[in-house]
């Protein structure tokens, strides 16, 4: 968005970088931060995308053939832990720690013109309560048979009473949370205190590049959201250990308050998994196609509403719990109102591209296939937005296919573009194009075999969440499958090749997409000097919005 | 570069062709649809029996036709972009970054559209919510893992029927015969009348976990809560006397979510009548059991 007018020398800085374990175990450098959060959410997402090829390994054909007791019976139980594990991991501690912990905390600072976050120790201790986390929702999943609650954790089936989990899993899930949700809150703290206070001299709001316009909406989302999701997790932790009731019924409490509370943060919670994306996409865009972004404004404050309004929608998750029919009317206006803003930046990108001179490095695909798959995506909300039609696609795969277009779609394609644009920049050396454009098309189709069809799977009724199905469910369920093992097979030929990278990649320089590349990132080596920007950066010049 | 264009340029079509041919198949899905239960390969919603399903029906088509074109449109934007805008075609890229009648449109005509489309929304809502004057009242009520329904004491055609409950459970394999579907068939099914409007309530059992009565080609999904007595309504259209509704539990409700689907059998009156009379005798007996004090409390509640 704006140009750095000092081309300070950064060849002869002198990286006083500390030793292995100082650097890695009590980092306070917002770049190696970065760089253990991204580490972190690959190993999540093995653990969590092998759950999800599991499952879909078990719905290839009908009946149960993998996940039985000894008897040869069917163990739901089981395949609900898997459901669970593989949602909350997938949220948590891939998504998250990728897009915010890890994009966030390596390009917001540098994007900004700043020498580091506002406050590198809680920048440390924000990741590092990831682990912890990460052990107990691991734990979780094993320890007494496991959470079989799926990740929206509704009680009865998460208390303590008949029915529910009796023992230890469900409270070691909900302490996972916790450590998670304070890692969130302490990064969101960081990240609206740095954006504010820490911009290069010149860097005005709307002047700031769109990824740190949407890593501070993201943040602010967190700050507000996070919280009620801890309140909620805590009320069900004495319910479940200390005798309260506040969503058990025979004590006077209502199941129904945990769902407004755990949808109060949840919706918002998947504008935070998309919006980074939103801003990774517009950078990329921008530089591809050698323009600068088209309507700058309606871009950033169409993130600002769509944060704003995601916070008046949640109920439309709960259309079938017996709302009043006022209130589901209610939700289903304010719904599609979040098209709107949506459209607005998915035209605006279109219009980045129009009189562009387009090239189609991988970053440039991966943010085309996001504009056309999220549209997909988004679309398909409009028609759960109506209450009434929901009452045919409620819970069913409908609702799966949905909303994996627009995160796994959506955001791990924004996740993928990020990874490609910005891996010259992080590591020094360029990933073989080839590569990057054989990952992408084998997972675009890859994909697309595997959610398309839960469309029709869920219009034809078929819910979520079940170990097995009735034979008529069977020919989509056989392709879905297909596609997820094609997917999975081009994701672990991705972290092979980023391997490969690491160790024997191009070298690059500074700015290796050219002219297209204008934020203050690209002005400095790569991978950047330990301590970046030893010479401030002015902003004088602003770009022609 | 020609042969490049051109061959973008057949791309391109082979992509239109390609969604469109989908898009036929998939508003087409009637094609496959059978009543009361999905088809392998199915792609569209199942048979609508009841006018909320048919609602429901009608609203999902035209909202078919708006999300494919929405997507078509973008589809076609991305194409052309890629096509007319690349550095081959276009080496100088333009400087371009507004232009306000344009920005005024894409935010406008969205806001048009939506508000069309929110109004048969709206309609339907309201349709599909509850009735006042219904012939005929029904419980639903969540167990892990079985579904337990009451027909309260009323009187239905000038008689009184009811005033009993009954288990209904899924169908074990080895019990499935010819016109079963495994999965989804029951023990015991649901008989309802054809073309009475019948309330139904929904809960679950006030020591037990949330479930969701559903049943697709009836429109009907709806939450079982412990504590909580939800209601809606539907109405069987006469054409679909002697079919099998099935569907399933539609909220996670532990290990054996898969295992509890609902069947309703649409009848005649004659036969609805003769079938309550035949239960009532036999399960009439099983209503006092302690084994469910939480339904016949809200029994109760709801008389």
């Amino acid at each position: 968005m704006a140009y750095a007018e000092s081309a300070h020398g950064h060849d002869d800085h002198h990286d006083h970088t500390p030793g292995f374990f100082v650097r890695w175990f009590l980092s306070t450098n917002h770049k190696d931060i970065g760089t253990l959060y991204l580490v972190f959410s690959v190993i999540a997402a093995l653990i969590g995308g092998g759950f999800s090829m599991w499952m879909r390994a078990e719905l290839m054909h009908p009946g149960v053939s993998t996940m039985t007791l000894a008897d040869g019976s069917p163990d739901g139980h089981f395949w609900n832990v898997v459901v669970t594990a593989h949602g909350l991991i997938m949220v948590f501690f891939v998504v998250m720690p990728a897009l915010i912990g890890g994009f966030g905390n390596w390009i917001v600072p540098m994007m900004i013109g700043a020498p580091d976050m506002a406050f590198p120790r809680m920048n440390n201790i924000s990741f590092w309560l990831l682990v912890p986390a990460f052990i107990l929702l691991l734990g979780s999943a094993v320890i007494g048979g496991g959470a079989g609650t799926g990740w929206t954790i509704y009680p009865p089936l998460s208390a303590a009473g008949p029915g529910g989990h009796a023992n230890m899993a469900v409270d070691m899930g909900i302490f996972a949370l916790h450590l998670a949700g304070a890692s969130s809150i302490l990064g969101a703290v960081n990240f609206i205190t740095t954006i504010f206070n820490m911009r290069a001299p010149g860097m005005t709001l709307h002047r700031m590049p769109l990824f740190v316009w949407s890593m501070l909406v993201t943040a602010f989302l967190l700050l507000l959201a996070v919280p009620v999701l801890g309140g909620a997790i805590t009320m069900l932790l004495t319910d479940r250990n200390f005798g309260t009731s506040f969503f058990s019924p025979a004590g006077g409490g209502d199941p129904i308050l945990f769902q407004h509370l755990f949808w109060f943060f949840g919706h918002p919670e998947v504008y935070i998994m998309i919006l980074p994306a939103f801003g990774i996409v517009s950078h990329v865009i921008s530089t591809f196609s050698r323009k600068p972004v088209f309507g700058y404004l309606a871009m950033a404050y169409a993130m600002v509403a769509i944060g704003f309004v995601g916070f008046i929608v949640w109920a439309h998750h709960m259309y079938t719990v017996g709302l009043d029919v006022n209130t589901r009317a209610y939700f289903t206006a304010a719904t599609m109102v979040i098209a709107v803003p949506t459209g607005v930046k998915i035209f605006s990108w279109i219009a980045t591209m129009w009189g562009g001179s387009i090239t189609f490095e991988t970053p440039m695909l991966w943010a085309i296939g996001f504009i056309f798959l999220f549209t997909l995506g988004g679309v398909t909300g409009v028609v759960l937005a109506n209450a009434g039609v929901d009452l045919s696609l409620h819970d069913t795969y409908y609702v799966v296919a949905h909303f994996h277009y627009v995160l796994s779609l959506g955001a791990v394609f924004g996740i993928f573009c990020g990874m490609y644009y910005w891996m010259g920049k992080m590591s020094g050396r360029q990933y073989p194009e080839w590569a990057g454009k054989l990952h992408f098309w084998t997972t675009f189709v890859g994909v697309n075999i595997l959610f398309f069809p839960q469309h029709f799977l869920g219009l034809q009724g078929m819910p979520r969440r079940i170990i097995d199905y009735a034979p008529e469910f069977a020919g989509w369920n056989y392709v879905s499958s297909m596609g997820a093992f094609m997917t999975g097979l081009s994701s672990l030929f991705f972290i092979g090749m980023m391997i490969w990278t690491l160790a024997k990649g191009r070298r690059v320089g500074d700015n290796y997409w050219g002219e297209g590349a204008t934020t203050l990132e690209w002005t400095v080596s790569s991978p950047p000097p330990f301590h970046t920007f030893e010479e401030q950066p002015i902003i004088k010049e602003e770009q022609a919005h | 570069m020609a042969i490049a264009k051109q061959a973008a340029r057949q791309a391109a079509v082979w992509g239109v062709a390609a969604v469109a041919g989908l898009w036929a198949a998939v508003s087409s899905g009637a094609v496959w649809a059978a009543a009361g239960r999905p088809t392998n390969w199915g792609m569209g919603l199942q048979d609508a029996a009841s006018p909320t399903a048919q609602a429901i029906a009608d609203l999902h088509d035209i909202l078919l036709w708006v999300i494919t074109l929405i997507t078509l449109f973008v589809l076609g934007l991305l194409i052309y972009v890629v096509i007319r805008f690349n550095a081959k075609s276009n080496p100088t890229p333009s400087r371009t970054t507004h232009n306000t009648l344009i920005e005024v449109l894409w935010t406008g005509i969205p806001v048009l559209i939506l508000v069309l489309l929110a109004i048969p929304s709206f309609k339907l809502l309201y349709f599909a919510d509850t009735i006042e004057d219904a012939d005929l009242t029904i419980k639903a009520t969540g167990r892990q893992w079985y579904w337990v329904y009451e027909i309260p004491e009323q009187e239905y055609k000038g008689q009184k029927i009811g005033g009993f409950e009954f288990e209904s459970r899924i169908k074990p394999a080895s019990e499935i015969g010819p016109d079963d579907i495994l999965q989804l068939s029951v023990d015991v099914p649901l008989n309802l009348p054809v073309s009475a409007k019948v309330r139904v309530l929904v809960t679950a059992g006030a020591d037990d976990v949330l479930h969701n009565f559903a049943m697709p080609s009836l429109g009907l999904k709806l939450d079982a809560v412990p504590g909580r007595l939800n209601e809606t309504w539907t109405l069987i259209n006469p054409e679909y006397q002697g079919t099998r509704f099935f569907g399933q539990c539609s909220e996670l409700c532990g290990k054996d979510h898969a295992y509890m689907p609902i069947e309703i059998r649409a009848v005649d009156d004659a036969k609805f009548l003769e079938w309550a009379a035949k239960a009532k005798a036999e399960y009439a007996e099983v209503d006092d059991t302690p084994a469910r004090p939480a339904a016949t409390r809200l029994a109760a509640v709801s008389n």
